[in-house]
Parts: structure tokens; C-alpha cells; sequence
């Protein structure tokens, strides 16, 4: 089907020039986008924009090195306080303080992957998360520097005489961030980085009697990894406007997890997928009341044997039997689907 | 000095025997089935609010409400496993755990919908304001209570597992699957029975310790990540281990609260997973493994 020839073609980011004019046509379609679109879409698109970020570096982790995270919600922390805080207090423009939070949390994720190296399987997901729990905490209690419990306003981005702070204006920006990022990841993928996370993921033992030095690539990809939520968490503290620590929970880290396994391990499309659907139904199942035909049953249910109060909780509900289903039927996730529907229509009539 | 140091570590062991409670409750799951439990603190928070609906609602004695609810955690356990676990055809390990997260976060909707989420006080016939004075160490009731349950419990799971035939078949099936399904143990049901069991343990964990950390969805996240401290402290396939480390958890954390600062208190459960799992990956109880290739 997609046969590589050589290694040039391997590495190429189009197969060919009609893919690349038809992602041309993408990118204008998404740049002219907000010009007819409404406010409350454009902000929905930012937040997908932002976890495609976060789900691109945690696929780099999760899908192609193997190494399972529950902790990404203190990257996304750490970036967001990083640029916030950076801002405000040292007056630092935005352009050197997003790609700071990065690096800070690229140099947290550094430290993390450290120990990391001594974990396998579920020692790691215990000590990711807690991890995530302890920076939560730390942010939380330490409230002359990171604003404690009642968080911190963000202040507005300002390029020179241009300030960016409507949703529109942010979204050029990350719009243009997010293209790079994917780029970026795609290349990272491709290169000789990319192979070696692949080949310690398929077997770590294998990986390292061919000479792949295990040290450095795992840490890196937790560095890597933790860049990309770094960057998000910088980009999402601007979106909302306000950051506390509560926003940065276990349930983020669960979320962002969930990401990654539904749209599919071991693939950018995967990601793009998995965090435009989980986005769309967090938006969605956060005012489910007002849902056509399942908003009424819920009501129903919960006027019956439940709580109106507690209506909100229904998500997580929904949340968790999709993992579970993604899990048991289909665990390549809607990558998978859409190889299968895409073979599918390639081999027809056959 | 000395008694101040006795009460911050009698404290500790109370507190720590819930820690272990839940450990103990995630290794029976772990030993036998390899998958790591991330819907146990749900699974005994779900059950607690059984036992406080029970009690407050329906005005239940606490001597028959408590059964009733480890009834309905065991019966919970055996549908968890069932709807969700065994489905999953040779799922790897990434996919348990997600499995069991999507478990935890159905749970904790599930409770959120239901009962709301503000807190509510446990009606508990024992009590932590009763306290006792034993040569200048004030212990609670609840505190004697907590310490003592444990210790029964593990004696209990001990001669569970060493003389009942269900105990026996259970660990071997832990040991070995295929050679316990030949030998005529039926596997999928005795993992079943290890879910029930498991969440049995952590509603009695729950119980005990709702009258401390009051009655809401959230009053088992941090527990959580304590339990799994001292199961990694353990060893995650040692039942004394467990024990062990709740203890030593839950002693090193109030003394750090007590010398160094109560805010940061929750930040030394993960220094000591960290610090155990790159001194001793294997845990302090546990025998290590190597593996083959």
C-alpha cells in the first residue's frame, strides 16, 4: 500500500506535490477561518489547538518510546507558571517566555526521566503521577511565590504596539505555533531520534545491544515530551486568562492519557484525532442538559435516582466508558478506524 | 520530648494503617492479575457512600449496614471485573491502566451524580473525638480501631491464603494461569472473586477512614497516591509489605509534618517512591526477579 522505496522517500514530509497542495489549502482554509467564524468556535479551536501540542508530546512519550506518564498535568502546570510568572515579575516579552516554559518543563521532565530509568510499566505510572500530585501540591501551598489556591491572572501578549487578547487574535498565534510543533514532531519522528525511541519502545534490551544508548533517548524523550506540555500549558494560561492549581488535577494527566489511547498510539494523525474528539466532548459534556435526545434522558435519570447538582458528573461517566470501549474494541484507536476505512476504500471492490 | 515523639509516630501508624489497608487491597489485585488498580480508591469511596447512605438515610444499625455494604463492594469488585477486565483481549499493560482509569472516572461520576459534591460527615459509631490517654499519648478510638482492624485483616487474609481452599487457589493462580486452569481451578472466576475481595478491603479501608477526611467524590485521591507509595514501598506483590510500608509511610510522613512543614506533607509520599524505587526497585519485602530474555 504505502511502500517506501528509499530513505529519502521515508523522510519526506509529503509523498507528493497534491498532498502538499492539498495541506496548503488546509492551512489557508484555517487561517481565513476566524474571519466568518463565530467567537465561542474560535475559542473551541484554540483549545484543540493546544492539546494536539499536548498530545503530540505525550505520543512522543506514551506511543513511540513506551514509557507511560500520568504526570503530564505538572508539565502543563510548570509551563503555564513559567510564562505567567515570567511575565509579571521580570517583565520578560512573550516571545522568550513561551519558549522558556518549555525548557523548564523539558528540564523537570529531565529530572523526571532520571529516575524513570530504573522504572518499567507500572512503577513509572505510579511515580509520574505522583509526580503530577506533588507539583500540583507544591504550587498549591507555596503561596507568596506561585499565588496559591486563588491563582493568578494572566497578563495579555504583547508583540511591540500589537496586544493579542481576544480569542481571535490568540489564535493566529496558535495557529502558528501548533504548525510548527506538528512539523516538528514529524521530523523528530522520521530522524534517527525518532527510530531509536521507536526501537526502545519495541524492546528496550534490543534496542540497547544495537547500540542504542538507552539513557540518553529515554530521558529525552521525557525531555522532549515535557517540552510540548510546557509550550501547551504557556499557550493555554493565555487562553483562559487565569490560572489556579486545581485547573492542573489528576484528571488533566487522565485526560491527556486518554488523548493519546483514543486517537491512537504511535501516530500524529492519532493525536490530532484523539485530542480534537476529547476537546469537543469535554466542551459538549460540560452543558449536557442542553444536549438534543441524551440531554432530556439525563435529566430524567437524574430527577428519578439521581442528582440535578451532580448533572455534570455525567462526562466523566462518558469519559471513562470510552476509554474502556476504545481499549477493548478498537486499540489502535480512531487512527486505527480511519486506516481501516482508508484500506478499506483503496482496496475497493476488492 | 519523648511523649511528643510517641503521639506524632502513634498517630502516624494510625493513619498509616489505612494507607496500608488500600495497598493491601491493590496487591491482592496486583499479585494475581498484574494489573494495577487505579479505581481502588473509587471503588472504596463508592462504597462508603453505600454505608453512609445506608446509615443516614435509611437509619440502618451500624452492625447490619456494615455488612450489607461489604456485600456490595465485593459484589461491585466481581461486576467491575467482569463488565470491564475481562473483555479485553490480551490487553498490554498500557491498556489495563487505562482500563482501570476509565473504571475510576465512571466511579467517581457515578458518586459525584448521585450524592453531590459537597462533603458530608460520616456518621460513625467510632468516633475520633473520643480520645484516650495512655501515659501521656492521646490515641482516638478511631485511631485503635484503625490500628487493630489492619492487623486482623492481614491475619485474617494470612490464614485466608494458607488454609482455605479459595485462598490456595487463588495464589495459584497468581503464580502461574495456565497451570492453575489445567489443574482444574476455574481462572477467570477466581479473578473475579481477587476483584471482590480486593474492593472488600478497600470499602473496610474506606469506612474507617471517612470519619476522618469527611465524605466527598474527591476524599480518596490522595490516599490513593499514599496506598500506592506503600505498596511500592513493600514490594507491589508483598501482602506484609504492604502492611510495612503503610506503616513506615505513614510514621515518616507526620514526622516530617511535625519537624519540617505540615503544608509540604503530601509532596514526601512521592520523594519516597522515587527514593524506594531507585534504591530497591523490587520494594523492601518483595523478592526481586530478573528478567529473561
Amino acid at each position: 500500500m504505502d511502500m517506501k522505496r528509499d530513505y529519502h522517500e521515508d523522510i519526506k514530509l509529503f509523498p507528493n506535490n497534491v498532498g502538499m497542495a492539498w495541506f496548503l489549502l488546509l492551512v489557508a482554509f484555517f487561517v481565513s477561518f476566524p474571519i466568518f467564524a463565530q467567537d465561542y468556535i474560535v475559542y473551541i479551536l484554540n483549545l484543540i489547538m493546544i492539546h494536539v501540542i499536548v498530545a503530540l508530546g505525550m505520543n512522543i512519550l506514551v506511543g513511540y518510546t513506551g514509557q507511560i506518564s500520568l504526570g503530564h498535568a505538572g508539565f502543563f502546570a510548570i509551563g503555564a507558571y513559567t510564562s505567567v510568572l515570567l511575565m509579571t515579575k521580570l517583565h520578560v516579552p512573550f516571545l522568550l517566555a513561551l519558549p522558556a516554559s518549555g525548557l523548564v518543563a523539558a528540564f523537570f521532565g529531565l529530572l523526571l526521566g532520571l529516575p524513570a530509568l530504573r522504572l518499567k510499566g507500572p512503577y513509572l505510572v505510579i511515580a509520574t503521577m505522583g509526580f503530577g500530585m506533588a507539583i500540583i501540591h507544591i504550587i498549591g501551598h507555596w503561596e507568596s511565590f506561585f499565588g496559591g489556591h486563588m491563582g493568578i491572572i494572566t497578563p495579555p501578549i504583547s508583540f511591540g504596539p500589537f496586544i493579542l487578547d481576544t480569542d481571535k487574535e490568540l489564535y493566529f498565534l496558535i495557529l502558528a505555533v501548533t504548525l510548527g510543533m506538528t512539523i516538528a514532531a514529524i521530523n523528530i519522528i522520521k530522524s534517527r531520534i525518532g527510530r531509536a525511541f521507536i526501537a526502545v519502545r519495541d524492546s528496550d534490551i534490543a534496542a540497547e545491544t544495537i547500540g542504542v544508548n538507552l539513557t540518553y533517548y529515554k530521558t529525552l524523550a521525557f525531555a522532549v515530551s515535557a517540552f510540548y506540555t510546557g509550550i501547551g500549558g504557556s499557550l493555554m494560561g493565555f487562553v483562559l486568562g487565569f490560572i489556579n492549581p486545581q485547573n492542573f488535577n489528576l484528571f488533566l494527566s487522565i485526560a491527556f492519557l486518554a488523548m493519546v489511547v483514543v486517537g491512537g498510539l504511535g501516530s500524529v494523525l492519532g493525536s490530532i484525532l484523539g485530542a480534537i474528539l476529547i476537546t469537543i466532548l469535554q466542551q459538549q459534556l460540560n452543558n449536557i442538559p442542553e444536549i438534543p435526545l441524551l440531554g432530556k434522558g439525563v435529566i430524567f435519570l437524574s430527577e428519578r435516582w439521581f442528582s440535578m447538582s451532580g448533572i455534570a458528573n455525567v462526562s466523566s461517566i462518558i469519559f471513562g466508558f470510552i476509554m474502556i470501549m476504545i481499549v477493548i474494541f478498537e486499540p489502535l484507536g480512531l487512527w486505527g478506524r480511519w486506516l481501516k476505512i482508508k484500506y478499506y476504500w483503496k482496496r475497493w471492490p476488492f | 520530648m519523648l511523649i511528643q515523639l510517641s503521639q506524632v509516630i502513634a498517630s502516624g501508624l494510625a493513619m498509616g494503617s489505612c494507607y496500608a489497608l488500600i495497598a493491601l487491597a491493590m496487591v491482592i489485585i496486583y499479585k494475581t492479575s498484574e494489573v494495577l488498580n487505579f479505581a481502588q480508591g473509587e471503588m472504596a469511596m463508592v462504597s462508603t457512600f453505600i454505608a453512609y447512605t445506608l446509615l443516614a438515610t435509611y437509619d440502618i444499625p451500624f452492625i447490619i449496614a456494615f455488612p450489607l455494604t461489604l456485600l456490595f463492594s465485593l459484589i461491585l469488585g466481581m461486576i467491575i471485573e467482569f463488565l470491564f477486565l475481562r473483555p479485553a483481549k490480551d490487553p498490554t499493560l498500557l491498556g489495563l491502566i487505562v482500563i482501570t482509569l476509565g473504571v475510576e472516572m465512571i466511579l467517581y461520576g457515578v458518586a459525584g451524580w448521585k450524592w453531590g459534591a459537597e462533603t458530608k460527615s460520616f456518621p460513625s459509631p467510632i468516633l475520633d473525638t473520643k480520645v484516650y490517654n495512655i501515659k501521656g499519648v492521646v490515641v482516638s478510638q478511631l485511631n485503635i480501631w484503625v490500628f487493630v482492624v489492619c492487623i486482623g485483616l492481614m491475619l485474617l487474609l494470612f490464614l485466608f491464603f494458607r488454609f482455605s481452599k479459595l485462598g490456595v487457589a487463588m495464589k495459584a493462580t497468581a503464580q502461574n494461569h495456565m497451570a492453575a486452569r489445567l489443574m482444574g481451578i476455574r481462572a477467570k472466576r477466581i479473578l473475579s472473586f481477587t476483584w471482590g475481595l480486593s474492593a472488600l478491603i478497600g470499602a473496610v479501608a474506606g469506612v474507617l477512614i471517612a470519619p476522618i477526611t469527611l465524605l466527598d467524590p474527591n476524599m480518596m485521591v490522595d490516599p490513593l497516591l499514599k496506598a500506592f507509595a506503600s505498596a511500592v514501598l513493600g514490594g507491589m506483590t508483598s501482602m506484609p509489605g504492604a502492611a510495612v510500608g503503610g506503616g513506615i509511610l505513614g510514621v515518616v510522613e507526620n514526622l516530617f509534618g511535625w519537624y519540617v512543614s505540615t503544608e509540604f506533607k503530601s509532596v514526601v509520599a512521592f520523594v519516597i517512591i522515587v527514593v524506594v524505587l531507585c534504591v530497591r526497585p523490587s520494594g523492601l519485602l518483595a523478592r526481586h526477579y530478573v528478567k529473561k530474555v
